[in-house]
């Protein structure tokens, strides 16, 4: 239908694509490859291949400890943003009151300004009240984009859920608490899924918050990976790889994990509606 | 508020649920008790210490940083690297995401491929930079076996580096976005236009684009959010003193280094400012040329 003219047009832009697919390819392989590699001078491929920088990556940064303050903060950031959230996305989906598009700029706010600008003020507070620098001043601090995207990617969901099925829960006298989790509950259940992990990938990626808040003992990977580059002291180049391939595998398996549940595009038309 | 008048006056409460207030509503209150005491108030904190500055009248601070070009630069670099990358993230994602609109054999698959570098994370970006685009890496070497280039290209520790390392993780984002608007275009109204006679270009401009224009507004938006906030990738594959010191590194310097949390907030406050203001023109572009498309199609 589209004849000879949309032709050489596609050829273009599969070519592109595929040339950057090409570069990140290359690029990612290569910090595989030094991450096992032992020495790589201006060769093609290092000399030998070892993966005793994983071992040495895994004591020298206390990566157990790291890797346990990440879980326990992605966690508690989940379950808090899910349990406040998604009632307040039901009372944004079934009610209209004054006000309401205050309360719905309150929410988009944060999503709409850029973390470091925020965090900055957000750390001076939570410093002030000796919050910083703790773990609970992490979870604080990264509740403050992912209660909003809770509420604003539920919102829709919750709208396409018939209120007459709660109508008729309520007329045979069930209260609010057992309309939510008799019936909202499992009705809700994929939408509460697919928010819970894009949280857990927003969490375990946040680098900016995490960075500004975090003390030396509750520092996420994402952190402790950015201070083994750039913080003080040389660092074996192969072990901040060996590092980078460790987060880039996890991030990785949790986003297949999220693709399973949720269509990609659809989430963000979702989101869009309510932005 | 709401709670308290419903307890006391029944009649109030059958006319206050008539506007849409009733119990439900204290489902909010956690959310935006949240949402209060963790953005508005350190926001607003913020804005305040950033009208106590260490010496000087209130609005010291704020003149310090328009004085100093050494300040006053960081903000031009950033909108330097932050509008390229945006631009290029969203004009790039528009063809790929017009050519996979619709049904398509391993749509999936293809989108997956295209959203995985979401997951490499700036270090594991800077990393794979230095090393593939460095003057020993890879790319260096293949164009110098071809007979490309003789020297090496100097790709990382300066402007391109941060470029290229915020095209990498920005464009997948802009793609997704791009592609689940232009997935939401109705395909009927462009074999109408054909059926009418009108030609590919023409289709693209008259139907698509116009369609497609206000997505794409808050598509830039949300990428130019990511970008202008560059912090790790400008001081990692960057030259974080010189000509990639983004406003965020001058902002963290001012806060966390020189413990000066006044000026820190200012840095913030001058930060947020730049934002809405280029996110307020795209949203006042977006609605001029929603009312176009609007008023041509009546």
């Amino acid at each position: 239908m589209k004849g000879w003219v949309a032709r050489p047009g596609r050829w273009v832009v599969w070519a592109i694509v595929a040339f950057f697919f090409v570069n990140l390819i290359g690029l990612v392989l290569s910090v595989v490859i030094d991450s096992f590699g032992t020495q790589w001078f201006g060769t093609w491929l290092p000399e030998g291949f070892t993966t005793h920088w994983y071992g040495d990556a895994w004591r020298e940064f206390g990566l157990s400890q790291v890797l346990f303050t990440t879980g326990t903060v992605a966690v508690s950031v989940i379950v808090i943003s899910v349990l406040v959230g998604v009632p307040a996305a039901y009372a944004l989906a079934r009610r209209s009151f004054p006000g309401k598009q205050l309360v719905m700029l309150l929410f988009v706010l944060p999503i709409l300004i850029p973390p470091i600008t925020y965090g900055i003020p957000l750390a001076t507070v939570l410093y002030k009240f000796h919050i910083a620098g703790t773990m609970t001043g992490v979870i604080l601090a990264n509740l403050v984009p992912s209660i909003p995207f809770v509420v604003l990617t539920m919102t829709p969901f919750i709208e396409q859920i018939d209120p007459k099925i709660e109508a008729a829960a309520r007329m045979s006298g069930a209260r609010t608490l057992s309309v939510f989790t008799r019936i909202l509950g499992p009705l809700l259940l994929p939408g509460i899924l697919a928010a819970a992990i894009l949280v857990l990938v927003r969490t375990v990626g946040m680098f900016e918050l995490t960075f500004l808040v975090a003390g030396p003992d509750s520092t996420t990977l994402v952190v402790a990976l950015y201070n083994s580059v750039f913080g003080a002291g040389i660092r074996a180049n192969q072990q901040v790889d060996a590092m980078a391939t460790v987060y880039t595998a996890s991030m990785l398996v949790l986003l297949l994990i999220a693709l399973r549940f949720v269509n990609p595009t659809q989430l963000v038309t979702r989101v869009r509606e309510e932005t | 508020m709401t709670a308290v008048a419903v307890a006391a006056k029944p009649s109030l409460r059958h006319r206050l649920a008539e506007r849409g207030i009733d119990r439900v509503l204290l489902l909010l209150v956690p959310g935006v008790v949240f949402a209060v005491a963790l953005f508005l108030y350190p926001f607003l904190y913020g804005l305040q210490l950033s009208f106590t500055p260490k010496k000087g009248g209130p609005f010291s601070n704020y003149a310090e940083f328009f004085r100093d070009p050494y300040l006053r630069n960081t903000m031009w670099t950033t909108l330097w690297i932050a509008l390229p990358a945006t631009l290029i993230n969203v004009l790039a994602s528009i063809p790929i995401a017009y050519v996979m609109r619709g049904k398509m054999r391993g749509k999936r698959t293809l989108t997956t491929i295209l959203v995985v570098p979401i997951t490499l994370g700036t270090v594991l970006t800077a990393q794979g930079l230095i090393t593939y685009t460095g003057p020993a890496g890879w790319l260096n070497k293949v164009l110098s076996a071809l007979g490309i280039s003789d020297e090496p290209l100097p790709l990382i520790h300066n402007y391109t580096g941060v470029l290229l390392s915020l095209v990498i993780t920005g464009f997948p984002f802009a793609f997704l976005l791009t592609l689940s608007y232009l997935s939401g275009i109705d395909p009927t109204l462009e074999r109408a236009a054909a059926t009418l006679g009108a030609s590919w270009g023409q289709r693209f401009r008259k139907i698509t684009m116009p369609l497609l224009a206000p997505g794409l507004a808050i598509t830039f938006c949300l990428s130019f959010v990511m970008a202008f906030s560059v912090f790790p990738s400008a001081n990692l594959v960057g030259d974080p003193s010189g000509t990639t010191r983004v406003i965020s590194i001058a902002a963290y310097h001012a806060a966390f280094e020189e413990y000066n949390f006044s000026m820190g907030s200012t840095i913030a406050m001058i930060m947020a400012v730049i934002m809405l203001l280029v996110i307020g023109l795209v949203l006042i572009w977006r609605t001029t040329l929603y009312r176009g498309a609007t008023g041509g199609k009546g």
